[in-house]
């Protein structure tokens, strides 16, 4: 496809607790490139999250460390480069959106205030013309009584409402990347579809990046083109939205999606992955998901599997040894 | 149109509800205090107008005389008018009070906000020196550093702010940690923001309600700080009148003339107890889990 944004290979991330070295990522690597929505999907506990923190550098420092890898966005290393290029590009170029709406915003301000700060901080505006540029950004966002909301304080304001401001003030400087760390989590479902059509607008109107950060198998096929499944700090497929909910490879993927209830088909016991998340630490030889396979055999035990190309998708199964090719 | 109806009916529901001043003065404590506040404020203001003598008039005649017409409150051992020293004095007790508390409200605050936001060695740091400020007892150092450098109206300010920036040190950075994880704080760095922009506009007006309470609380502290210093003769070199002072040399008449040691004595308590109730109802008022 077209160039990429964003081309991260092989990061790794650990957590030092004590004397204890605790991998949260190993060697992910994806690209994503303009206009691109990727979807980043998986338990709790499978580094997603930490996966975005370390695009934003905001991985706390100790107990958190990037031990290798690359992120190249555009000629730049973010992982090489120092604090003040990374402030310039944090809200500017790469900007981020929590889970949390309720208390991610500064109570002591109204949201005028706090809106039009990122213009005055990335852009040098003057103070008129940043409340200006903010009211028509929350009108972009669909808040009702825009005028009025910039007069407001986040507390007199809803949940969908305070996630619309905080779209709006990640965009505000019209950014390259959108990270959504489970945007829609908090909120309920009627207001999660609305929030999710807001994010997809905007995007599509400022051909914005979005890397979608999600458990939820129904918003990734909504809203993602392409998706990364993580487990323990893995990627063990990666596909195309279609194939990957039409074709899913990894014994791992099939299983989650047989776990979303569905409406049609009948009464019958929903399915679930046998037992939990590996302790983080707890290293085990071979695949990361050998101790909750169905289709488990010996070899996966003892060796972990590279990716195999199968057909639109990569994964990383030694099921599919032979049938693709090793990437 | 149903929307404005709606956002119309709301505001007037949330215009019944007590705004924070409604909710402060229907503490009665609150309103004395802010009186008696108000009060001394006037008269160290205008003590000019109110003192009927100048503060070191001497008038050897009149001297050890209790309270009557000409002298309400009597008259010391020089004759000088003890109303007229204490009015004069308000004016040493709240300077002292105010720009001490100031200095360190100033110096605690930054050094609190330094620890609580960076943690690490930099915490170590100032909380080791905090602590052991903090572990001081107050009059002790106070002393110590007046009777190094010498009696002044300077060094005594500075020997007060010494001995209680430490409080605002401890309390800033303990709201600053319980700000540093919160995500509307996470979320100002994700926009780009600088850590002195983040610290300034974002985490210290969240800590400004314990802040002003602490100052409240730590004026008549400084007050009764000075006037300790100046009960010893570590004040303000006479004949400045300080409550502390008067009731020094009171001390020596209190048997002939008590009223020298017990009106300055009085207005202290008085000032300190308006000052503390005062901090007392705006804590309450501010405190969100005392709400409703």
């Amino acid at each position: 496809m077209d160039e990429f944004v964003l081309e991260v290979r092989d990061l790794s991330i650990c957590f030092y607790s004590g004397r204890k070295e605790i991998p949260a990522v190993e060697n992910l690597s994806f690209n994503i490139s303009k206009g691109e929505t990727l979807g980043i999907v998986g338990e709790s506990g499978s580094g997603k999250t930490v996966t975005s923190l370390s695009i934003m550098q905001l991985i706390p420092n100790p107990p958190g460390k990037i031990t290798g890898g690359e992120m190249i966005f555009g000629s730049l290393d973010l992982l090489k480069a120092d604090d003040d290029i990374i402030r310039q590009i944090r809200g500017n170029n790469i900007s981020m959106i929590f889970q949390e709406p309720m208390t991610s915003l500064n109570p002591v301000y109204t949201i005028g205030e706090q809106l039009s700060e990122v213009f005055s901080t990335h852009q040098k505006l003057s103070k008129k013309e940043s409340m200006k540029r903010s009211l028509e950004m929350l009108k972009q966002v669909k808040i009702p009584l825009a005028e009025k909301r910039m007069k407001q304080y986040p507390h007199e304001l809803s949940g969908g409402m305070r996630q619309r401001v905080m779209i709006a003030m990640a965009l505000a400087c019209m950014p390259e990347i959108l990270i959504a760390d489970e945007p829609t989590t908090a909120l309920d479902v009627t207001i999660q579809s609305q929030i999710l059509h807001l994010i997809r607008e905007m995007k599509e109107k400022m051909n914005t990046a979005v890397i979608l950060i999600t458990h939820n198998m129904g918003v990734v096929a909504e809203m993602a083109d392409n998706v990364m499944v993580m487990y323990c700090g893995r990627a063990l497929e990666y596909a195309d939205v279609r194939t990957l909910f039409k074709e899913p490879k990894h014994p791992y993927t099939i299983g989650l999606l047989n776990s979303i209830p569905r409406i049609k088909g009948g009464r019958r016991k929903l399915y679930a992955i046998k037992g939990s998340v590996p302790v983080p630490g707890e290293v085990t030889a071979g695949c990361r998901f050998n101790s909750r396979c169905e289709d488990v055999f010996e070899k996966c035990r003892i060796e972990e599997p590279p990716f195999f190309e199968v057909g639109a998708s990569k994964v990383r199964c030694w099921k599919y040894e032979g049938k693709g090719v090793t990437v | 149109m149903e929307d404005i109806i709606k956002e119309d009916i709301l505001e007037e529901v949330e215009s019944c509800e007590p705004n924070f001043w409604q909710r402060l003065f229907s503490n009665k404590m609150a309103v004395f205090g802010a009186i008696v506040i108000l009060i001394l404020f006037i008269i160290a203001i205008f003590a000019p107008l109110i003192a009927p003598y100048s503060f070191d008039a001497i008038d050897l005649p009149q001297m050890l005389k209790g309270p009557n017409t000409e002298n309400i409150l009597g008259t010391d051992e020089f004759g000088r008018d003890i109303f007229s020293r204490i009015v004069y004095g308000s004016r040493i007790s709240l300077k002292v009070g105010f720009i001490a508390v100031g200095i360190s409200l100033v110096i605690g605050t930054i050094l609190g906000a330094l620890a609580g936001y960076y943690g690490g060695i930099t915490d170590y740091i100032i909380s080791g020196i905090t602590d052991i400020a903090y572990s001081f007892p107050v009059s002790l150092l106070a002393i110590a550093f007046v009777a190094a450098l010498g009696r002044s109206l300077t060094n005594l300010i500075f020997a007060v702010a010494l001995v209680s920036w430490s409080g605002y040190a401890r309390l800033v950075r303990g709201q600053f940690i319980s700000l540093r994880n919160r995500e509307f704080i996470e979320a100002t760095k994700i926009l780009g923001m600088s850590d002195v922009r983040i610290i300034f506009k974002h985490m210290l007006p969240n800590s400004m309600a314990p802040i002003i309470v602490l100052t409240t609380l730590e004026i008549p502290k400084a007050i009764i700080v000075e006037s300790s210093l100046s009960f010893l003769g570590l004040g303000v070199p006479p004949p400045a009148p300080s409550w502390g002072s008067i009731m020094s040399s009171g001390r020596a008449y209190i048997m002939e003339a008590p009223w020298i040691a017990i009106f300055p004595g009085l207005m202290m308590a008085l000032a300190v107890l308006g000052f503390n109730l005062f901090g007392d109802a705006l804590r309450d008022t501010l405190d969100p889990r005392l709400k409703d």
